[in-house]
């Protein structure tokens, strides 16, 4: 296992745990601010949120572990944050809990103290408590779960310089596991399995036996491959005994008993410290009448639709004028350049590639930037106020009838601004077959990178129609990966649509602080992506324009003519068996924007001359389908790249390479073989 | 008394209930614990029009899916 020394030894290591919706999230950034960077947990996919503070002469690392209701094995998410505060363990867990909401969240309260993480319990959204004038007392929860206890309210900034002093206080404080009685029966078989496990020696190294016991009892799927492996089989029946003799005593699951009696123990536990008022309901009500508008039968999907709509009217109209600005800038910088370089008596050959090559290139990717961080802003904006989670009720029933989860159609909408955040955000879904069809018709999705092609081609071969010409494409790329996913329903992925549970969280008003801290996650993917990946592909292109030395750039002769012409036999049947549009393609692969690019490199034009070459080289019909093979072919390098690393399969990844390629090539001949036959 | 039991998913909006039982596997009972939904807990139907349901569960509000509510067996209270 690797461990806490990833971090600098003095620092202090805490860790943020807590539900979803218990505000860790804002927790989190008033906690570390700016100062704070996204990784991959070693191993797994799922994003590692780490920042910094600094708190007296202390530096501390605070690490946010995925939202979860529990801390067991049934989402990547679970066993993630438990296995972080198994085998790294921080020096302190904060334990941020939804205080109006204290049945329940206290439920992962209580695993975390089994475990014996050393914790501070945050009673966050104190102040709508308050408001409600409940009252809890605070001294008495902290002596029964032997932890402190703090009073916060991360939206408003409350009680967080003292959540930070009393963790640092606290921290590398051994902790001793709190102990809940599970009643006779139970004890006593826990007893017994404690007594099996602890003749192993690393397990006994490993866990704490009573927690490990109790693991084994609620039939903690990762605990039981880790126990099977090393006790005997003699060994593994006597536990099965355990559990069998517990479950015909009592006529339950061993794991219902458990949490059971765990709730059993919150509930006292709330009895002795929380004192209810009485008027309880107003705020909840305005909630109510919100979703009683925006959940209804009629009424939900028409919202649904106009907030979509919003979304993207936003995305475009706030975002085409400042696309001229960077543009620009582009166009400065490369003059700039040119300038400098010709001064300094550059080679052409240098001149070429930095400014055409680097500069245009990388250019023509970043153009897309407002565009894409305007869409994840929107996104982030109804995420945050909680609108979200209803368009997801909304949308389950249909969904569900195209074997898609009500769910599934977050990750899809987010890949309209990238697919790549998009195949990333399918981790909320729990069940695997849902997140694999939702993975493989992500890239149906038309992501911003496809619409500098649309712009172009329509603009040239559409007049006055473009934006229906692009409706249309939007519209095709959607219906295909309806048809698709209910397809793999049907012959794939078998089996029942998996139940839909889904906390629908209190409207809130979003903060700007934190909607632009999430817009920036999921664009920085964007980013990342443009500085590395296509910065290469660009370098790349241009290599093969002008190589072998001597020869024309960018000519038939060069190798991306040679290229282009080998394989255009197999773009002939779409109406584009010229070897630039195979060209441009085989580029477009690498990222979707390029097929402009490539075109404009091809027919040495550059970006400005392009409308006219396009004209003389295409007709309406092949631009149309030059369009739709761009929405549908192989998805980008970077999509291919994340469907590997969310899938963990190069199975999956060269099937959604090939698939997606056959299904673009079948409608793109189809259009273009019909349209020729009517016109 | 066990008479009177019946699946969330018959329950009118707007009556509470109270869980009596849970039946279903491993993975779905370790949900529907982990988001509050044991016995004897007290929970009010806010929605219920074929598609996934709402209720209202202490201070949250779940939507859960038709399938899952058929599974959550429990007493209507008045």
């Amino acid at each position: 296992m690797e461990l806490k020394s990833s971090y600098p030894e003095n620092n202090i290591v805490i860790a943020l745990a807590g539900n979803p919706n218990s505000g860790k999230t804002s927790m989190f950034n008033q906690l570390t601010g700016a100062r704070q960077h996204v990784g991959n947990w070693p191993g797994v996919t799922v994003e590692r949120k780490e920042g910094t503070l600094k708190y007296k002469d202390n530096l501390v690392n605070v690490v946010d572990l995925p939202g979860t209701y529990s801390l067991g094995a049934y989402s990547e998410d679970e066993v993630v944050a438990k296995d972080f505060l198994l085998y790294h363990s921080p020096d302190v867990t904060v334990n941020i809990v939804d205080t109006t909401n204290l049945q329940r969240n206290l439920y992962l309260t209580l695993q975390l103290l089994e475990m014996g993480a050393n914790t501070v319990l945050a009673l966050n959204m104190y102040d709508q408590v308050e408001k409600r004038q409940q009252k809890i007392d605070i001294d008495k929860l902290s002596s029964i779960l032997g932890i402190p206890v703090v009073k916060t309210s991360a939206s408003k900034g409350e009680g967080v310089t003292q959540l930070v002093s009393t963790a640092v206080n606290i921290a590398g404080r051994d902790k001793k596991p709190l102990e809940i009685n599970y009643g006779n029966e139970l004890e006593e078989e826990i007893k017994s399995i404690s007594e099996i496990v602890v003749m192993n020696n690393e397990l006994k190294v490993k866990y704490n036996i009573r927690w490990l016991a109790l693991k084994i009892l609620e039939q903690d799927e990762h605990i039981l491959e880790d126990v099977e492996h090393r006790l005997s089989a003699r060994q593994l029946e006597e536990i099965k005994k355990c559990i069998q003799r517990i479950e015909s005593k009592t006529g339950e699951e061993s794991d219902t008993i458990i949490a059971d009696m765990r709730y059993g123990f919150i509930n006292e536990l709330i009895e002795k410290t929380v004192k209810k008022s009485k008027s309880v309901e107003e705020k909840v009500s305005f909630s109510d009448k919100i979703d009683g508008i925006v959940t209804n039968r009629y009424l939900g999907i028409p919202i649904f639709l106009l907030a979509m709509w919003s979304v993207f009217k936003i995305t475009f109209a706030l975002g085409d004028p400042m696309i001229g600005w960077v543009e620009e800038f582009f166009a400065f910088l490369g003059t700039l350049a040119s300038n400098l370089l010709l001064a300094v008596n550059a080679s052409d050959f240098l001149v070429s590639l930095i400014v055409d090559g680097i500069i245009g290139g990388v250019g023509s990717v970043l153009v897309f930037i407002p565009n894409i961080f305007l869409l994840f802003l929107c996104i982030s904006i109804l995420e945050d106020s909680g609108y979200l989670a209803r368009a997801a009720y909304v949308m389950d029933r249909l969904m569900s009838s195209f074997g898609l989860h009500g769910k599934s159609f977050i990750p899809l909408l987010i890949g309209f601004g990238c697919n790549v955040p998009g195949v990333m955000a399918t981790r909320t879904l729990e069940n695997k077959s849902d997140r694999m069809i939702t993975i493989l018709v992500n890239s149906f999705m038309s992501c911003s990178a496809r619409l500098p092609v649309y712009v172009v081609f329509a603009g040239v071969f559409f007049p006055g129609n473009e934006g229906n010409v692009i409706f249309s494409l939007y519209v095709l790329g959607i219906l295909v990966a309806i048809v698709m996913a209910k397809l793999f329903k049907s012959f794939l992925f078998k089996g029942a649509v998996s139940p839909f549970v889904l906390e629908l969280p209190q409207y809130r008003m979003p903060s700007l602080k934190g909607t632009i801290i999430h817009m920036w996650e999921r664009g920085r993917l964007f980013i990342k992506k443009a500085g590395t990946l296509i910065f290469s592909v660009v370098v790349l292109i241009w290599l093969l324009s002008s190589l072998p030395l001597g020869v024309e750039y960018a000519s038939q002769h060069s190798f991306i003519g040679k290229i282009g012409s080998f394989l255009s036999p197999l773009f002939a049947p779409l109406g584009l068996g010229n070897w630039q549009s195979t060209a441009a393609l085989i580029f477009g692969i690498l990222a979707k924007e390029v097929v402009v690019g490539t075109l404009g490199v091809v027919y040495s034009v550059g970006e400005s001359g392009l409308s006219t070459a396009i004209a003389q080289n295409f007709t309406a019909l092949s631009a149309y389908s030059l369009m739709v093979l761009t929405l549908l072919y192989t998805p980008c390098v970077a999509t291919l790249g994340a469907i590997k690393r969310e899938t963990n399969s190069w199975k999956w990844t060269i099937f959604s390479a090939i698939y997606t390629f056959v299904i673009a090539w079948i409608i793109a001949f189809i259009i273009y073989q019909l349209g020729s036959l009517l016109y | 008394m066990n008479g009177s039991q019946v699946p969330l998913a018959f329950v009118t909006p707007g009556k509470n209930a109270v869980i009596k039982d849970i039946i279903g596997g491993y993975k779905l009972r370790k949900r529907l614990t982990d988001m509050g939904f044991v016995k004897s807990v007290n929970l009010k139907l806010l929605k219920n029009d074929n598609g996934p349901i709402i209720v209202m569960l202490g201070e949250s509000k779940v939507a859960l899916g038709f399938g899952m509510a058929q599974k959550i067996m429990v007493e209507e209270l008045n």
